[in-house]
């Protein structure tokens, strides 16, 4: 049967890649002896399919994994429980859940992610400016490189929307984590980074974080990114691909802070 | 001491790879620090993916957080991109487990596993805050620890190490923390200079600064203790058994990309087929074997803990261990390990056994196989003493190609002693040969051959050798190159003559070539094992700087009556045995393992009350190599092995 998972990549372990995360759940599936379906061949490997690649550095609370497993009645309520303790503390799988047989990729479906990008460089006033600046503009053509080529497009309708915000968790949603406890000693110095609030589209060609900022300006450098949720768009209402239970997502962050 | 990461963290986003830096691996530990506990920084001194799977590390690591007086983080030497940020933002070395700053501990304790290493191992005391040169530090500073191989000469880093380890480390780690833990909480401040006498008290602990270097001209006169009571020569240490150390327990699992990443079980230290070439073979004897069903326990544990599906049984030599074939089989056949495991045995031996080994623990996942002859004829390897018989090779690649291999990897040495054109080409008809014989079983048999230049290593009995110079490795490797060119399914590779020299020059140098080391660190040749690093200019301009020379470090011929730089460091071997294995060398007359025959008191065992831990009393199955050998032809067929050593060709 196949299942999805949505699990969370929070603190230090921002710092791997998606490749690194790739091995670290082929190994968690195995410590937690779950029947997952090889591949054939000279080199087996597990048939495992991530969505759409987290930038290194980044975090997320809505990273998603479709599984095969050759069983047909695995307890995928339990799956959370069996395979967060298998996993680096900073990931956490928050909810499973059963799939089709035949549903669409997670690379197909999902059209947008949302985006909480903490700043520094510019003070909100500024940034509110470049913010109205661009979302007035009807085109922003930028040149960027994909796959070592340099591609020159018009970025602008993949900013789907674009805001400075206000600090998320009195917006009621997961926010950033709480500032790093005492023993981490010294604080960061310099002024208070602004939260930066983006939703942006993930095709024909997906706009990064990253591209994000260079195209608002110079000078502006990510303190953290944080994907929030990944949309998928069908029959014009937006869902995603497993919905958080209300109390997952603070859970998570606990255990990582 | 506080952590250091909010000033790392914002430098991760501009660095390559930040996952060097994070820790978070399973198996690391968060040691709580406090004044009576002695706290060891232990530093590889090369980027984490080269260190972190190193075993000494992940042992030291367990042993000395296991005690109570004691504990133990780890750091790595931070990329060049990392570094340059370091210094900029005056971010100093630190532990990737607490990210506390390296300057906060009592040990800095670095890993020698390659001489190329050593301008690292400077960068890696500056980065911590920490004078260079041991003279310059006070009682405020950390002690500077080294062990691994390399301290086997540890002349060369003599003025930047306070204290060298010789030997196993197992048990002098907690010997060393005793008394620097006596140090630290005496009432009144006890100078540097008497705790390291004091260290110097413990046996396999070198401190070079109590010896004092006498020279005429080019020549060391000798090298003699300051104070009655250090000793005269420094005796490596040996754990008898490797059972009652059942390290790593929780092998660190990284996060991010790592060589050798796996499950790695050392079955035996130490190893007998007596390879003139080989320093470890040498300096590690006698061989201990762990029990099989402790490495059969440390195998299934290790599976269930970490999730990896490759588990490599480790040594020297691990297709020698007494019982190899029923171990594999027992892990390969292990219900409890999913059917999913496979088993790599790094330095196969060369012969149809271990083939047929091989075949069994590769179902899984079937890779190219890489056997070591070291050399193209037969006469070579009496020479260096590895007894492979052309049967004994062409008998492993038929197997291998038989079984689906179709990519076999042949390791040679070029620079050996004696070595003649007709030797090296040699290599090129091997490799042809097996080619040919692969062709019987598939039509695209391939074999690469990978060339080598030898760096004759201290403590063994081409220690006396000169080192062939750049320009003739290049002319030998220029005419394998020609030999092989027009030869289907031939591909050769060959190390960089350069960096050879250079090895050279750090494995057999004294005390002098210390400021050479210390003028290419500061002219930033940092990484000087990585290729795109490698820097000669900077190695010539720094010997011709001190006055000395390439020649006279590296290419001489030296005598045996000299002192040689590390005579005061003991692996146990006597000199005459090495004199001897060195004239029967000259004569192309090979030793057989001791292991399975009488001893012929090389010394390591005898010096020091120790015998060999081995579960079977004779040799494994296989071809010459694994039965003994008919020394005079080197042919496949096992004879009585009754003669004392050396036994002479044609005997």
């Amino acid at each position: 049967m196949r299942v999805r998972l949505r699990f969370g990549k929070l603190g230090k372990l921002r710092w791997t890649s998606h490749r690194d995360l790739a091995r670290m759940w082929e190994r968690a599936l195995r410590r937690a002896r779950l029947p997952v379906v090889y591949t054939g061949g000279f080199s087996p490997r597990p048939k495992l399919s991530f969505g759409l690649a987290l930038p290194t550095g980044a975090e997320s609370t809505c990273e998603y994994l479709d599984v095969e497993l050759d069983q047909p009645d695995v307890d995928v309520e339990g799956l959370p429980g069996l395979l967060t303790p298998a996993l680096p503390a900073g990931v956490d799988v928050l909810v499973a859940g059963g799939l089709e047989e035949r549903a669409p990729s997670l690379q197909q479906e999902v059209t947008s992610c949302q985006w909480e990008l903490e700043v520094t460089g510019w003070g909100p006033p500024e940034l509110e400016r470049a913010v109205g600046t661009v979302l007035q503009r009807s085109s922003l053509t930028v040149t960027r490189e994909r796959k070592g080529h340099a591609v020159t497009d018009d970025i602008r309708p993949a900013i789907l929307h674009l805001a400075v915000g206000v600090p998320s968790a009195a917006a009621g949603e997961p926010g950033p984590p709480p500032a790093p406890p005492a023993e981490e000693g010294e604080a960061t110095p310099g002024p208070a980074p602004v939260l930066l609030r983006a939703e942006l589209a993930t095709q024909p060609r997906g706009l990064r974080p990253a591209e994000l900022l260079c195209a608002l300006g110079p000078g502006l450098e990510e303190v953290r990114v944080r994907r929030t949720h990944q949309w998928i768009e069908r029959d014009g209402a937006r869902w995603e691909p497993l919905p958080l239970g209300a109390t997952d997502a603070p859970r998570a962050l606990e255990r990582v802070s | 001491m506080s952590s250091l990461w909010p000033r790392i963290e914002p430098l991760l986003a501009k660095v390559q790879k930040p996952a060097r830096y994070i820790g978070c691996e399973d198996g690391a530990q968060q040691p709580v620090h406090s004044p009576g506990t002695v706290s060891w920084l232990l530093v590889y001194p090369d980027a984490y993916e080269v260190g972190l799977p190193n075993q000494g590390l992940q042992i030291l690591y367990e042993i000395l957080n296991e005690r109570a007086d004691a504990l133990a983080e780890r750091a790595y030497a931070p990329w060049v991109d990392m570094e340059a940020l370091m210094r900029q933002r005056g971010v100093p070395l630190f532990s990737v487990d607490t990210h506390r700053p390296a300057g906060a501990f009592d040990m800095l304790a670095f890993n020698l596993s390659a001489e190329l290493v050593y301008t690292n191992v400077l960068n890696c005391i500056d980065l911590a805050g920490v004078p260079v040169r041991g003279a310059h530090r006070d009682q405020t500073h950390p002690l500077v620890v080294a062990g691994g191989h390399c301290t086997f000469n540890p002349e060369p880093l003599a003025d930047f190490v306070d204290l060298f380890v010789i030997g196993d480390g197992e048990e002098v780690a907690g010997e060393i923390t005793q008394v620097v833990g006596q140090w630290r909480s005496s009432p009144r401040p006890m100078p540097r200079q008497a705790v390291l006498r004091e260290l110097a008290h413990v046996a396999g602990v070198y401190v070079p600064s109590m010896y004092e270097v006498a020279y005429d001209g080019p020549r060391i006169v000798s090298v003699a203790p300051r104070y009655p009571d250090v000793p005269e020569r420094v005796e490596k240490r040996t754990i008898a058994d490797l059972a009652s150390w059942p390290y790593p327990k929780r092998q660190l699992v990284p996060l991010t990309e790592v060589v050798h990443d796996r499950l790695n079980v050392e079955i035996f230290r130490g190893c007998t087929r007596g390879c003139r070439f080989c320093q470890a073979g040498m300096i590690t004897r006698p061989v201990r074997e762990r029990p099989a069903e402790q490495v059969r326990r440390l195998v299934r544990e290790g599976l269930d803990r970490t999730g990896y599906d490759e588990v490599s049984l480790t040594s020297l030599s691990s297709a020698d261990y007494s019982g190899i074939d029923e171990v594999v089989a027992g892990i390969i056949g292990d219900p409890e390990c999913s059917g999913q495991v496979s088993v790599s045995l790094p330095s196969l031996r060369v012969d149809a056994f271990t083939v047929g080994i091989a075949t069994e623990i590769q179902k899984v996942r079937r890779t190219g196989l890489t056997f070591a002859p070291e050399a193209g004829t037969w006469r070579m390897r009496q020479v260096i003493n590895k007894l492979i018989s052309e049967e004994d090779l062409y008998g492993a690649v038929d197997g291998a190609f038989s079984q689906g291999w179709r990519r076999v990897k042949l390791y040679f040495l070029t620079g050996l002693p004696t070595e003649t054109d007709e030797d090296t080409l040699g290599i090129a008809e091997l490799a042809r040969q097996c080619v040919a014989v692969g062709r019987r079983h598939t039509r695209d048999a391939s074999v690469t051959a990978s060339v080598g230049g030898l760096v004759p290593k201290p403590q063994t009995p081409f220690q006396w050798f000169g080192q062939v110079p750049v320009a003739e490795m290049r002319r030998r490797i220029g005419l394998l190159r020609d030999a092989t060119r027009r030869e289907r399914g031939v591909a050769l590779r060959w190390h960089d003559p350069e960096a050879t020299l250079v090895e050279g020059l750090a494995s057999r140098g004294d005390r002098r070539v210390g400021a050479v080391i210390e003028d290419v660190w500061r002219g930033g040749g940092t990484f000087q094992e990585w290729s795109e690093r490698f820097d000669l200019g900077l190695w010539e301009q720094a010997v011709a700087a001190r006055g000395l020379s390439f020649d006279w470090y590296v290419h001489r011929h030296r005598e045996r009556e000299e002192v040689l730089p590390w005579a005061h460091v003991s692996a146990g071997l006597h000199q005459d045995f090495l004199w001897h294995d060195w004239q029967d060398a000259l004569a192309a007359s090979g030793v057989e393992d001791c292991r399975w025959t009488p001893c012929y008191d090389c010394g390591a065992c005898t010096g020091y009350g120790l015998e060999h831990v081995v579960a079977s009393p004779v040799p494994p199955a296989g071809g010459s190599q694994g039965t003994g050998q008919d020394l005079s032809r080197g042919g496949a067929v096992p004879v009585e092995l009754l003669h004392r050593r050396p036994l002479e060709a044609g005997v």
